[in-house]
């Protein structure tokens, strides 16, 4: 797979309850066809990423919504694989473009979060659960991580505190991210005191509730070279697995095979191997998703990754910088729009204008890793320097 | 309470619990899934029957959750668990022991209760 990374952009990521999702995904998709520098008659399709639009916004049916919201008169599918949903469409639009079926695609997601409260939100995020079985028995989606870190902690041992690295360390990477929520350093023992939401998960091992949107312009590689586009930096590798809905119904919790198997598919699309990666970018919506994402990913065995944050091996002076750009934990989750994020992140750092790149400057291949629900869907991008 | 249409076979499950008659699905390789099913989720077998749930159950998981949704807002804080009735698991709501008391590998029988905030069912675990 070679599908060009032409532009990319980027709302910031925070609160702001009054911005319509048309108006951060318009915000979003400008910058990213003006980053492009290519002409929007070109664009074949767009693929949107969204999870909650008809609970926040009232709002179905919004592929066509943020075509025009943009200027563009194309083909245009929403992707909903809650969390996962962007990482979705970035899938369809790199296949659609390997496939020869697209040749410039825009691929972008948008959610708007803030402007319906706290405990609405919590209800929103939850029905990325199975509605029967588990949120009928009041499970929320902290709910779901914590039960996997007591999972976690009791099968192959780890602690909160161990956690608390996690959650130090992302935000210590999103200081310098003028894009990020929550720029704020914070200390083991400011996550470790503050409030539990879902015991043992505290406030600090979850992101926070945000808005923002997220794009990518991709195109083929014959497009790139024969429009002279600065497209140096492609997604070479795809892959997306699935799992039983409920967390009750998996033989082990404290894993998620299917990021287990979208990496597989992923790393022999692009002909690559986890030593070969240079920086990654995980679904930390919870610090130990960002511990199981590890491990699935290859990184480390299974019960092993729990230690990485606190011996510094995942941070920007480590040996394999994870969530540089301050991940969901600090740059914030707006849902539909992760996905898409950490690839721009990632190209980003690659083409040497991240505020960490000087400390990673011979990066070449970064992994994004994007799960939805407790990752009974998960995709995984390979993206690397090509040209 | 919530005056909507009946969930099909999951309500039927709930009645049976309530009845102490609870069940779960089995294929012929001993598979074990809950309903509504037309397939088994591990091997595709279609042949499903109805098995009795053992009567007691061990929490494989649990967590107090202080943070609810607005369906629950008058039930938080909680304890939510996972539990494995030989080879099936159940998640519900445990009660009648200290929050601080449920620990992984607890013995509990299940039945159904109501939800504090809107009287709707759910499944409850209870040590036994």
């Amino acid at each position: 797979m070679n599908a060009r990374i032409a532009g990319v952009g980027l709302t910031r990521f925070g609160k702001f309850p009054e911005r319509t999702s048309r108006d951060l995904f318009a915000e979003a998709g400008l910058a990213a066809l003006d980053d492009a520098g290519v002409d929007p008659d070109d664009v074949d399709a767009l693929c949107y990423g969204n999870f909650m639009g008809e609970l926040a916004e009232h709002q179905g049916h919004q592929g066509p919504l943020m075509a025009e919201a943009v200027g563009l008169d194309v083909p245009a599918t929403r992707f909903e694989s809650a969390c996962a949903s962007s990482g979705a469409a970035v899938r369809e639009a790199a296949t659609a473009i390997a496939a020869g079926r697209a040749d410039v695609v825009l691929v972008g997601g948008a959610e708007r979060m803030t402007n319906v409260g706290t405990a609405a939100a919590t209800d929103a995020l939850a029905i990325a659960a199975d509605d029967l079985y588990e949120i009928r028995a009041g499970l929320t989606f902290p709910g779901a991580y914590a039960l996997m870190a007591r999972s976690y902690f009791e099968q192959y041992g780890g602690s909160r505190e161990d956690l608390a690295h996690v959650a130090v360390k992302n935000h210590d990477h999103a200081l310098p991210n003028e894009y990020a929520q929550l720029r704020t350093e914070i200390t083991v023992e400011d996550a470790l005191e503050a409030p539990l939401i879902a015991d043992p998960l505290g406030l600090y091992d979850s992101c926070p509730i945000t808005d923002g949107a997220s794009t990518l312009v991709l195109t083929s590689a014959e497009y790139a070279d024969s429009h002279g586009l600065d497209a140096g930096v492609a997604v070479t590798g795809s892959g997306q697995g699935g799992d039983r809905m409920a967390l009750q119904d998996r033989p082990t919790i404290p894993a998620t095979p299917a990021a287990d198997d979208a990496a597989a598919e992923a790393y022999a699309d692009a002909g690559i191997g986890p030593d070969d990666v240079d920086a990654v970018e995980v679904h930390d919506c919870f610090t130990i998703a960002e511990v199981m994402a590890l491990e699935s990913l290859g990184f480390y065995e299974r019960g092993e990754a729990i230690t990485a944050a606190r011996e510094g091996e995942t941070h920007a002076t480590g040996e394999l910088p994870v969530n540089l750009s301050g991940g969901l934990k600090a740059k914030g989750h707006p849902v539909g729009a992760t996905g898409v994020a950490q690839v721009v992140s990632l190209a980003k750092l690659l083409d040497g204008e991240s505020s960490w790149s000087d400390d990673v400057s011979e990066a070449t291949v970064g992994v994004a890793h994007n799960a939805g629900g407790t990752a009974a869907s998960a995709t995984v991008h390979v993206v690397e320097v090509v040209a | 309470m919530s005056e909507t249409a009946r969930d099909g076979e999951f309500d039927d499950l709930l009645d049976a619990i309530a009845d102490g008659e609870g069940y779960s699905l089995e294929c012929p390789e001993g598979h074990g899934s809950l309903p509504p099913r037309r397939v088994c989720p591990e091997c595709g077998a279609r042949d499903l029957t109805e098995t009795p749930l053992p009567a007691v159950g061990e929490i494989r998981t649990h967590t107090t959750i202080s943070v609810p949704t607005p369906q629950f807002s008058e039930d938080a804080p909680y304890v939510t668990a996972i539990a494995d009735f030989d080879g099936v698991g159940l998640t519900g709501v445990v009660r009648g022991i200290d929050p601080d008391e449920v620990e992984i590998g607890l013995t509990v029988g299940v039945t159904v209760g109501e939800r504090e905030t809107t009287g709707d069912r759910l499944v409850v675990f209870e040590p036994r």
